[in-house]
């Protein structure tokens, strides 16, 4: 049981208190933002890079309500469609925070936003060889999954379903084929997660973390949400490493026959 | 001076280099990442990065988002 508590997600060295991380966007207001990432436990939180509103400067800053001194700030490439773009929204964001970690997105359809996984491949390998430290958006695809890990990814977020669907695990099969084929990296879902049991679901298949954002904070309570998710993500993980028993078509007693009457 | 900032026409005041900019726009230097012509500025040159007429300069920062 201790072990089974004491179980921390490390990527490039960096040690992560929760396996829940959670993204910054369609809240209300950072107030908001702010109270679902406190009740998520999270300390990983992802956000997007976009201009500085230049003639209202008075506007409130995300990073007043999420302090970077407590939580790591994870810069996304989210909105780009080519390599060139993500190349350039990844180096703005590295520079605009205080770590290589780099959320990469290479959207290849706005309506579906799945990745364009060639673009992604080529982006994964250049951004790595500049010390980035890459976490993908993929698709639950094993091949293209180990071939980001080959071009330098520290880590592989497939999708569970499309971004901002709230469908869940649509593909558990394809994500426990990642799981037992790509070695090395930790494997965090990204994407789909719509409820508590989609997030215990890819923490029972063994994932080592799940990104949250649309799932928290299109919630009719957002704080709430955010609390389940928390404990579905440390039910998931205790139950996956707990080693579930096998299912079975027929009844197996759970009291003995011996004493019967 | 004029320059082209996030993609609109501006016109700069007292300034030389990015940090005169940031200073006249009242914008925390450590909290953006800047380019002038599609290469990044880095902060350790925001004192002596010279700008002129004509410039591109972008100004981003962190926003919410998944």
């Amino acid at each position: 049981m201790e072990g089974v508590l004491n179980d921390k997600l490390v990527i490039a060295g960096v040690e992560f208190k929760s396996r829940l991380w959670v993204g910054t966007g369609k809240y209300k207001d950072f107030e908001e933002t702010k109270k679902a990432i406190e009740a998520s436990g999270s300390d990983m939180v992802t956000v997007a890079v976009r201009r500085v509103n230049i003639f209202d400067r008075k506007s409130p800053n995300l990073l007043d309500y999420i302090d970077p001194k407590v939580y790591k700030i994870l810069p996304n490439t989210a909105g780009c469609y080519t390599v060139e773009d993500a190349l350039r929204y990844a180096r703005l964001g590295r520079e605009a925070g205080i770590s290589d970690f780099v959320k990469l997105e290479v959207i290849g359809d706005e309506k579906t936003l799945f990745p364009d996984v060639c673009g992604l491949l080529m982006a994964t390998e250049i951004l790595a060889k500049e010390g980035f430290i890459v976490l993908p958006y993929s698709n639950d695809d094993p091949i293209i999954a180990q071939r980001l890990v080959d071009a330098g990814a520290a880590a592989v977020m497939p999708l569970g379903a499309p971004i901002g669907s709230g469908l869940g695990i649509r593909n558990p099969y394809n994500i426990k084929i990642i799981l037992e084929t790509v070695k090395g990296v930790p494997i965090i879902v990204d994407a789909g997660v719509g409820t508590a049991s989609d997030a215990a679901i890819a923490m029972e298949l063994g994932c080592d973390a799940a990104l949250i954002n649309t799932g928290i904070a299109g919630a009719t309570d957002p704080i709430a949400m955010a609390a389940a998710m928390k404990h579905a993500v440390i039910a998931g993980r205790l139950a996956f490493k707990a080693g579930r028993i096998q299912r079975r078509l027929y009844a197996a007693a759970s009291s003995p026959f011996d004493g019967m009457l | 001076m004029k320059i082209k900032l996030n993609g609109d026409d501006y016109a700069a005041k007292q300034v030389s280099t990015v940090s005169d900019l940031l200073v006249e726009l009242g914008i925390n230097p450590l909290r953006v990442a800047v380019e002038v012509n599609m290469a990044i500025v880095k902060k350790a040159q925001y004192a002596e990065f010279a700008l002129k007429d004509g410039d591109c300069v972008e100004v981003v920062n962190f926003v919410g988002g998944g």
